[in-house]
């Protein structure tokens, strides 16, 4: 299409980015996972993303040169750059940030006054959280700059993380709904959140559901948000398409915050369901995945993509598609001025604070991978030598910006690494026995072979300590040849070593917050330049 | 709870299947007709909720008398027992059960005629934390 | 222990030979047995080791309860309502007390 033409000649406009032949009669517009970043970033995409069992070697699990030859794409190009991790400091420095949402509203309201009433814009989640100001604001900066853009309806995941009381605030004063079919009332298993709305778009009546992350009480603080009980729920998936059906939905659209791996199982299975807008698990793929009828979509993360999928929908069913991944291009694409006003606004009381310098790195500063990012990396090493500790812990999130060699860290970049609202960096003592419980608990929701059993995250970051990991093996058998780094030595499990980690999903953890560790840290290491990190062992 | 032993995990397997050859008077249980609804990671190891509907007409010889459940990893597996009358209207509830790790859950279903059904599910306890 | 509170949500009417839902909770510890107090001394077992659900004095359902049960034994099943009259509900005690909750029921 147009975008790899543009790639080709190196060179890109706002019209090579969002010209698009409009088709059929209805648009749906996704965006998801932003985590909070009101302004353009660095995001480097993860170099590795393995997929086990059926899934292995299938897309979003393709990265690299591996990911360019799948999709055709020309190394060195606008696309290379925006979707995988080749060659990405060069092409950071060529091509430069991307998203922000000034520049998303100018997509939405140009696709808007394409299509006008034909136009659905969904939020998948992971909208309110990631930020400086987000965590100022207990998500309220994102709230009202979402509300700008006036999304259709959005779900939900980190956005618990607020709490319930806050959680509720928030969303009785939105204009428009949360959903989540998959939330009940935890003491009278009902329903908690609305499961679906039905739109009226180009004559053709589209039922949206909503599915928030399944294992949110999971991976997050459940005493934060204790009335309210998730989980999958494919059984009512099922039902509440039926119920939708029966009501006229000609079109069943479902906005999940399942992660990849669950939504392609899922529509393998529960019938009936047109397109899945994909989310959680930040997987920008440039093609739909087809799923028996189901499109499944995949619009990254960070505010670097828009997914704009333009459907012909006739007699209660959708006769075809035309798919657009629209990279956003901070340089390239117009602000919108009404946005970079309300965006200037928000974080005009914080702009100090956010500038401030903490330290320059010559590493780059990533967070994705399946085992480790220099970013995980630069945080163990603070809580190592901070919290005096012999092993660190960093938990495996897939959100964080990029920071280039050359560049200053910023209060604003480090909050985007860790801003959140249990950041208390503990220190505890564990067995060997314990921390490999750990890791193989985490290997699992990684690595099972079956995704419904999958929490989406990445491995655990470790500090201080090496392993060998088997992401194929069974169960509780993953891991091999735990060693201290330092001297050589064997983890043993009966011994105690003193563990310093941080995002512990226990009430009344305490501990510093992380970002302190990190400022005291880097106080003390102005100019960071990480090693390689070795000290996972892969075994295939 | 504490986690289990190797061994004393491979005891309480055989403790549910004892315990469901004593439910089924011997008979080994069919897939079908039963089905049995858990969550594949439990929130919370000590409240977990489980339900168990089976097909059936509730009436005169189609009746579904009792279900049993049990937990095959649980340091006594034995969870419940739901027994179902003509005025039940449906073979279904629904409970909340303890979780001591990962294991498998399993409902037996009794019928009128003597003739039993069966369906489990894994059910995984993490330690959790993590996200995207 | 304080005195175990029962909780029960049914529909208030239904129509003759409807199949309703009935929820109920009691609050009580269910002190599996299993567990040790802070000196290695087991804690004895105390649970609610049954439940049952009559209408109009006829039995709709029982439930056997083993430990594994969780603390607040929930439970939730299916009542068919031939007639206006009683939900009558019993919890029954390891230590032999009783439990029980009413609620009436009106077919239109
Ligand atoms: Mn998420
Ligand atoms: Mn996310």
């Amino acid at each position: 299409g147009r975008w790899t033409r543009a790639a080709a000649q190196q060179r890109l406009s706002e019209a090579d980015l969002l010209d698009f032949e409009s088709y059929g009669n209805v648009t749906l517009v996704h965006l998801t996972d932003i985590h909070a970043q009101l302004v353009p970033v660095y995001f480097r995409e993860p170099s590795i993303n393995l997929g086990v069992g059926p899934v292995a070697g299938l897309p979003p699990h393709v990265t690299g040169a591996d990911f360019l030859k799948l999709y055709g794409i020309e190394p060195g190009s606008p696309a290379a750059y925006a979707l995988t991790s080749e060659d990405y400091v060069a092409l950071a420095r060529t091509y430069g940030k991307m998203g922000g949402l000034d520049r998303i509203a100018t997509i939405v309201k140009r696709i808007r006054s394409e299509r006008g009433d034909n136009t659905l814009l969904l939020d998948g989640g992971d909208t309110w959280q990631g930020s400086y100001t987000s965590l100022q604001t207990a998500g309220q900066d994102m709230v009202d700059a979402m509300n700008a853009l006036s999304p259709d309806a959005m779900t939900g995941h980190w956005e618990f993380t607020y709490g319930a009381d806050r959680v509720q605030e928030i969303i009785d004063g939105l204009p428009f709904p949360f959903l989540g079919g998959n939330i009940y009332d935890a003491e009278w298993n009902e329903p908690a959140f609305d499961a679906y709305k039905m739109f009226e778009r180009g004559g053709a009546k589209i039922a949206v559901l909503g599915q928030a992350f399944p294992y949110t009480p999971i991976a997050n603080p459940r005493w934060m948000f204790p009335n309210w009980s998730f989980g999958i729920r494919e059984e009512d998936i099922v039902k509440n398409v039926e119920v939708a059906r029966e009501e006229g939905a000609d079109l069943v659209v479902l906005l999940s915050h399942n992660g990849f791996d669950v939504d392609r199982k899922l529509a393998s299975r529960v019938p009936g369901i047109d397109v899945i807008l994909t989310g959680h698990t930040h997987d920008a793929l440039p093609e739909p995945v087809v799923v028996g009828k189901t499109l499944l979509i995949a619009s990254g993360s960070h505010g670097k993509f828009v997914t704009r999928l333009d459907l012909e929908v006739t007699g209660g069913e959708m006769k075809g598609f035309r798919h657009r991944l629209i990279p956003v291009f901070s340089d390239v694409i117009a602000p919108d001025a009404d946005m970079t006003r309300l965006v200037t606004d928000l974080r005009a009381p914080f702009e100090a604070e956010l500038k401030r310098e903490l330290a320059t790195t010559e590493t780059l500063l990533y967070r994705r991978g399946n085992f480790n990012g220099t970013f995980d990396d630069m945080i163990c090493q603070a809580l190592l030598d901070v919290r005096e500790a012999d092993i660190a812990l960093s938990p495996g999130f897939r959100w964080g910006t990029s920071v280039l060699p050359g560049q200053t860290i910023t209060v604003e970049d480090l909050y985007n690494a860790c801003g959140m609202t249990y950041p208390e960096a503990y220190r505890s003592m564990m067995t060997g026995q314990m921390l490999k419980d750990i890791l193989e608990d985490v290997a699992d929701n990684l690595f099972n072979p079956d995704p419904y059993y999958q929490q989406g995250g990445d491995m655990v970051r470790v500090g201080g300590m090496g392993y060998a990991i088997d992401p194929y093996a069974a169960m509780g058998s993953r891991i091999s040849s735990m060693t201290m780094l330092k001297t050589g030595e064997a983890v043993y499990p009966a011994k105690e070593y003193a563990v310093a980690g941080w995002a512990s999903i226990n009430e009344a953890t305490e501990g510093p917050p992380i970002w302190d560790v990190v400022e005291a840290w880097l106080a003390a290491n102005p100019v960071v330049s990480l090693p390689e990190n070795r000290s996972v062992t892969i075994i295939d | 709870f504490i986690g289990l032993s190797a061994r004393s995990a491979l005891a309480a397997a055989a403790e549910a299947d004892q315990r469901i050859m004593e439910f089924t008077g011997g008979k080994t249980p069919e897939t079908g007709k039963i089905t049995l609804t858990a969550p594949e990671i439990a929130e919370n190891g000590n409240t977990v909720p489980v339900s168990v509907s089976v097909d059936s007409a509730m009436e005169g010889d189609d009746l579904v008398e009792s279900v049993m459940i049990v937990a095959d990893g649980n340091p006594n597996p034995a969870v419940a027992t739901f027994h179902f009358t003509p005025m039940s209207g449906e073979a279904a509830a629904t409970s909340r059960m303890r979780l001591a790790q990962t294991q498998n859950v399993i409902a037996v279903a009794r019928m009128k005629d003597g003739s039993v059904f069966m369906d489990k599910k894994l059910v995984k306890v993490t330690i959790g934390g993590c996200g995207g | 222990m304080a005195t175990p509170k029962p909780r029960v949500k049914l529909p208030k009417s239904a129509s003759a030979g409807e199949v309703i839902t009935i929820k109920t909770l009691i609050s009580h510890t269910m002190e599996s047995g299993q567990r040790k107090d802070k000196d290695g001394n087991t804690i004895p077992r105390q649970i609610i080791n049954k439940f049952t659900c009559e209408f109009n004095g006829q039995t709709v359902f029982t439930c056997d309860i083993d430990p594994a049960i969780s603390a607040n034994p929930y439970f939730e099943f299916t009542a068919k309502v031939p007639e206006s009259g009683t939900f009558k509900f019993t919890w029954v005690d390891d230590d032999g007390s009783t439990y029980t909750d009413e609620q009436a029921i009106e077919v239109k």
